[in-house]
């Protein structure tokens, strides 16, 4: 078995209004992550995707608290740990975070050179200033941006550019855990390809060791992750290996999410789209039972009784449902039966 | 709906070798050229291309937000003729549009209320009464599955992204246009709200006979919903046909290309670097 990188065990964090009332956007989430294995966080916007990656970090700024839990990498759990030794020790070196808006990322008053200068001569104080530009160049290189992007202003490059440079800055100690969130929604599917090969690479070359990918678009996962997990109002709702989870939901809400998804591929047009009705709960305050109940086409009283835990079904798969396997697959087969009437989309 | 092949005779708008060009001299760039564009009565059509192909620009052009630099547009048989203010209006009662950004397609400083007025108003129906008006709006809320009752006193920004896009369907279910030119109505939102707002556009289609024109870059919606394909270059159509026929087998490089770039879920996905 390859060794463990990350392991969190139900990490809440929340979020602190001016009313003073707290939000958990992340609600006791627990998760490991293997050496060399990428890791999908998929859900729909507002689920808690971008605040369990910045929790992660074990760097919170306010309004985002930590509420309890622990984040342990290679055994050190890092919330027990000073923010100095976090500062200097951790952040970049173990785990490192590529955010979502690179365009957003960057000081546009200041060279990229000097973003990376200043990250190196905080964390490789033994390098000269030579050395970092040439170690950064490397990283450049690797990255296929050109000689010019380094001394170059951030509005100087096209957004593919803006976003593989932040992936250099962000991977230039080596991390052993690459957070990326929705590195690629901002740019164009030709851009999005390169940059979701670049990250393979990285990670076959062993530039990074694991990663954690975060995002809603579900055939990108497909082909990126190792395993999925499905997020839903500050839960993880069900975990399996990426094929299981696209091709073989057990959730309700993964399999609703599932047949939302569209690719051009042949076969496409005669499926029927499905598409969840209403909004996801307020997370102000969150139903007891089952937080997807209330828009679950399968719910029964018993959901909305108490907590649902998570529901170990084989080996490396959950779902926090009440229903069994069994019973799930069945209503799902029932449902595909063909109707004359129904919320069809296409023909 | 059946599910043989449709066939559209009736041409709403005709566009023939329209040009676009912006700028003069050396530093002009021509965003459309020589564009030959059909759009027949109840038909779908999408124009997918990449950033800067052009494609925004056409939809400006055929919405009547920007003039052609040459070319001619024909809508329901006649020359169109933008002339006048009363003719623009006139225009618009058939044509509408969905824009891609939600947060700014509204007026902030209208509420909800305003708003769906506003679109009684330009179809000429101020006179009826307050409960009449009302109803409709309500109607109109309901279509999209939002709550008139909670809505109506709120600002745009109040609401979410996809609350706004739904909004926005609202608007055009009131409206009732000939013509729906829906620019990227998707890509802000994720494929979850999309299905949702996919689901009320092909209802109204099939309710009102609507034409819609699609502007994506998003391949697999443009072939999931669209009866017809444009593909978009640098301001040419470089492949046009039926849509199963461009995405399933291209025959033009650039369609190649951009096929092969959109992650599939059961074809495996070429990740080698060119």
């Amino acid at each position: 078995m390859a060794e463990q990188v990350l392991k969190v065990k139900d990490l809440k964090t929340f979020y602190r209004t001016r009313l003073k009332e707290n939000v958990y956007a992340v609600d006791g989430v627990s998760l490991e992550l293997e050496e060399g294995k990428v890791l999908g966080i998929a859900g729909e916007s507002g689920c808690g995707k971008s605040t369990l990656a910045l929790s992660l970090m074990g760097f919170y700024f306010p309004p985002l608290n930590f509420g309890g839990g622990s984040i342990e990498i290679n055994g050190t759990d890092i919330m027990k740990l000073p923010y100095e030794t976090l500062r200097t020790h951790y952040l970049g070196k173990e785990i490192a975070y590529i955010p979502q808006a690179a365009m957003n990322a960057l000081n546009p008053t200041r060279k990229l050179v000097h973003f990376a200068i200043d990250i190196l001569s905080e964390h490789r104080k033994d390098l000269t200033k030579e050395q970092m530009i040439s170690l950064t160049r490397e990283k450049f290189d690797f990255l296929q941006l050109p000689e010019r992007a380094l001394w170059a202003y951030p509005s100087e490059l096209s957004g593919g550019m803006k976003q593989r440079a932040v992936i250099a800055l962000s991977t230039l100690l080596n991390p052993k855990v690459l957070i990326a969130d929705e590195p690629s929604s901002a740019l164009d599917v030709s851009s999005q390809k390169v940059v979701i090969a670049l990250l393979r690479k990285m990670l076959n070359e062993k530039l990074v060791k694991s990663m954690i990918f975060i995002t809603h678009e579900l055939p990108l996962l497909r082909h990126v992750a190792d395993e999925i997990v499905v997020m839903y109002a500050g839960e993880l709702v069900e975990k399996g290996t990426s094929e299981q989870v696209i091709f073989d939901p057990v959730h309700p809400y993964s399999y609703a999410l599932m047949r939302s998804i569209i690719v051009p591929e042949e076969g496409m047009k005669a499926q029927k789209l499905s598409c969840i009705p209403g909004a996801p709960p307020n997370l102000k305050n969150v139903p007891e039972g089952c937080r997807f109940a209330d828009r679950c086409a399968y719910a029964i009283d018993a959901c909305r009784q108490k907590k649902i835990e998570i529901d170990v079904f084989s080996e490396g798969r959950y779902k926090r449902c009440l229903h069994s396997v069994a019973s799930l697959r069945a209503m799902y087969e029932a449902e595909d039966l063909p109707q004359e009437t129904g919320g069809s989309v296409h023909e | 709906m059946s599910n043989q092949k449709k066939c559209f005779d009736q041409v709403l708008i005709e566009t023939r070798k329209v040009n676009k060009v912006f700028g003069s001299g050396k530093k002009s760039v021509h965003a459309v050229k020589d564009m030959d564009f059909l759009l027949h009565k109840g038909e779908i059509v999408s124009i997918v291309g990449q950033s800067g192909s052009g494609k925004t620009t056409l939809a400006k052009i055929l919405l009547g937000l920007l003039k052609e630099t040459n070319g001619e547009i024909i809508y329901d048989g006649k020359r169109r003729d933008l002339s006048s203010l009363q003719k623009r209006r006139a225009y618009w009662q058939n044509i509408q549009a969905i824009f891609q950004d939600p947060f700014s397609t509204f007026n902030q400083f209208f509420r909800v209320e305003k708003i769906l007025n506003d679109c009684l108003n330009l179809q000429e129906l101020g006179h009826l009464s307050i409960e009449e008006k009302r109803d409709r709006m309500r109607d109109a809320c309901q279509f999209v599955n939002l709550k008139y009752e909670e809505l109506y006193n709120k600002y745009p920004f109040e609401l979410s992204g996809g609350q706004m896009q739904r909004l926005m369907i609202a608007r055009i279910f009131m409206m009732k246009p000939n013509v729906l030119i829906a620019d990227e109505p998707t890509s802000m939102i994720d494929a979850c709200s999309r299905s949702t707002i996919l689901d009320m556009l092909m209802k109204l289609r099939d309710e009102r006979q609507m034409t819609i024109l699609f502007i994506t870059h998003d391949l697999g919606l443009a072939y999931y919903v669209s009866d017809t394909l444009y593909i978009m270059e640098n301001g040419e159509t470089v492949e046009r046909g039926e849509a199963s026929q461009v995405i399933l087998n291209p025959q033009h490089p650039y369609t190649r290309r951009l096929v092969s770039d959109v992650p599939k879920l059961r074809e495996e996905w070429d990740l080698e670097l060119a």
